[in-house]
């Protein structure tokens, strides 16, 4: 029933027929073609079927890399290497300083409790680790997911070490802004935001504990409905005035702080103001072929930057997406050299812009 | 003296190794994208992946007010051992492991820091060559250090066996499959070795009062040995994915 054959390139066909799973390719059938299985190779494997140039059409490529093949993705940016401290390093003698976050005082001296660099303001010694949770910071944007629906209050996950809570005062509901909040309010919050409801928020304070309250308050914050969600590293954000953009290329991007950035269609500005049948269907508005396809650029760009580990804001992002231009297919993006390429000519352009 | 000779008349142990030294470790971190933390560490021939969670909000039944829930799971791959295993977690050895890491790893993760959260850490021994908790406990230790979590110094964990040569005793460092499977005596130490603090110790069999004191400094010498290598490894995935970060220094 089985052929299995080895390839020469790493290219993998799978062909995928729904009554045949692959575990069923058991030893007795490998011995049967005196090919043995061997260590560390794929294999080519089709069905010998009669109809099989309908299977043919199910064909797909799948991309398998050698671990000794892998490619190095750091990008040469030209400052020199700070000091690194570890976990247990004494940093200096007690005296005359603060301990800050990722420092901890045993015997009359300052030890570092992560691995980073340090960060010091006046008396005051930090040490920043490489990645962490987010650690939230009021004013802040973020975008976040709702877990839970509560009294008067919602619980919204923001990659923070503690869930961020978003108070029913605290958001901007239908109908006047300067109104009482009712009981039926209350009852109407699920209509107004439910579980797993994508939201981009402020953040408004900061609980001792470390858990952040968060508000709605503006007009560009609220209820996220179309688009995409990339997870990355809170420490690869950069902090800027403004953290929502509408790229050139007719796309808008929310880069929140908690490392979530959100990518989404423009809206279109020769909507009504106040118009609220227009309004209620922006969410379920059918999204162009060429606006999700440069959606996807969009976002595969960022995920060049980040596995090279570059800073991410709208510079950046825009450079990155002039430059994967010359890769007409947007899978293509996909490939690891040509990820590394993109973040390479990033990095070149942006070292360019900051020499001028 | 129980069992083979685990010693040569050269003095050289069963694998070739002289009675001090460590296998060859490798290890990297960062090896996953989807969780906070990640490593892979290779200890000789035993191979072992952690992957860290959090912190972040703990359950309401399980979360502490004064600390943070640390909860560890170990887990051998099906294929790890000779032998093929049924269960790769949830049976009483690797809930006994996973005790046993939670133990070594509290001792050294600040969880003063973060009331009402909890860390998941997850291992998985891909092969199992001896020393399977030594380097479970040592990737556990990086991937700890990738995810940001603050500790008070690296967990290192080793273990010390013995020997005799000449009539004279003689402690092995870092016990391999064929020794641990000779039958001598095997003392596991979880350690903070730059504190010289001790955080599980463990030995499988009966040993001399006299003879304690050599194994466990030789067991806590192996420590502070892999905490040298787990250093430079930090320091070299730091220097990797350093980036241009806005650091104020003033």
């Amino acid at each position: 029933m089985f052929q299995v054959r080895k390839l020469a390139n790493l290219t993998l066909f799978v062909t995928t027929t729904p009554t045949k799973r692959y575990n069923k390719i058991n030893k007795s059938d490998c011995f049967e073609n005196s090919i043995l299985p061997v260590h560390f190779s794929v294999y080519f494997i089709f069905h010998r079927t009669k109809d099989y140039n309908s299977c043919k059409n199910m064909t797909r490529h799948v991309k398998i890399r050698l671990a000794s093949e892998r490619v190095n993705h750091s990008v040469s940016s030209n400052n020199e290497l700070p000091r690194f401290y570890t976990p247990g390093e004494v940093i200096t003698g007690m005296q005359d300083f603060m301990r800050g976050h990722g420092t901890y005082a045993e015997d009359d001296s300052l030890k570092a409790s992560v691995a980073g660099v340090m960060q010091k303001v006046n008396k005051l010694i930090c040490i920043r680790p490489l990645k962490s949770r987010y650690v939230g910071e009021i004013g802040d944007v973020v975008v976040g997911r709702v877990l839970e629906v509560q009294q008067r209050r919602w619980k919204v996950e923001t990659n923070s070490r503690l869930d961020s809570v978003l108070q029913l005062s605290s958001v901007n509901l239908p109908g006047g802004e300067l109104r009482r909040r009712s009981e039926e309010d209350e009852l109407m919050m699920r209509k107004h935001l439910q579980e797993g409801d994508l939201i981009s928020a402020e953040v408004q304070s900061v609980f001792s504990d470390g858990s952040l309250s968060l508000h709605t308050r503006s007009l560009k914050y609220g209820k996220l409905s179309q688009g995409i969600l990339i997870k990355v590293f809170p420490s690869l954000i950069k902090r800027r005035k403004n953290h929502f953009h509408n790229l050139p290329c007719g796309i808008s991007v929310i880069i929140g702080n908690n490392g979530y950035i959100w990518i989404s269609p423009q809206e279109k500005s020769n909507l009504v103001e106040g118009d609220k049948d227009e309004i209620a269907n922006v969410e379920t508005q059918t999204v162009s072929r060429s606006e999700r396809e440069t959606m996807g650029r969009v976002k595969n760009c960022i995920a060049a930057l980040v596995a090279s580990k570059m800073m991410l804001d709208d510079t950046s992002i825009m450079f990155a997406y002039e430059e994967s231009l010359k890769y007409e297919e947007v899978k293509d993006l996909l490939d690891t050299e040509a990820m590394l390429d993109v973040a390479f000519l990033t990095q070149h352009k942006i070292n360019y812009v900051d020499e001028d | 003296m129980p069992g083979p000779d685990l010693l040569s008349s050269q003095g050289l142990r069963l694998d070739g190794r002289r009675p001090n030294e460590l296998r060859r470790i490798r290890c990297k971190l960062g090896v996953f994208a989807q969780p906070d933390g990640s490593a892979y560490l290779e200890q000789g021939n035993t191979k072992v992946l952690a992957a860290v969670y959090g912190p972040h909000q703990a359950s309401k039944s399980k979360s502490l007010q004064d600390g943070v829930v640390v909860n560890c799971q170990y887990s051998m791959a099906t294929f790890s051992t000779g032998e093929r295993k049924n269960h790769p977690r949830g049976d009483r050895k690797s809930q006994e492991m996973s005790m046993h890491l939670r133990q070594a790893l509290t001792a050294a993760i600040k969880t003063e820091l973060y009331p009402r959260s909890q860390i998941d850490i997850y291992v998985e021994v891909l092969q199992a060559d001896g020393g399977a908790y030594c380097a479970s406990v040592n990737a556990a230790t990086l991937a700890l250090i990738d995810a940001g979590i603050p500790l008070r110094a690296y967990a290192c964990a080793c273990s010390a066996s013995m020997a005799w040569r000449n009539g004279q005793p003689e402690p092995l460092l870092d016990v391999g499959h064929v020794e641990e499977a000779a039958g001598g005596v095997v003392l596991t130490v979880a350690s903070l070795p730059s504190t010289g603090s001790i955080g599980l110790i463990e030995m499988s069999h009966r040993l001399h009062m006299d003879y304690f004191d050599v194994v466990l400094s030789r067991a806590m010498q192996g420590c502070k040995d892999i905490e040298v290598i787990l250093d430079r490894a930090v320091r070299e995935h730091l220097a990797e994915g350093w980036t241009k970060q806005d650091v104020v220094v003033i």
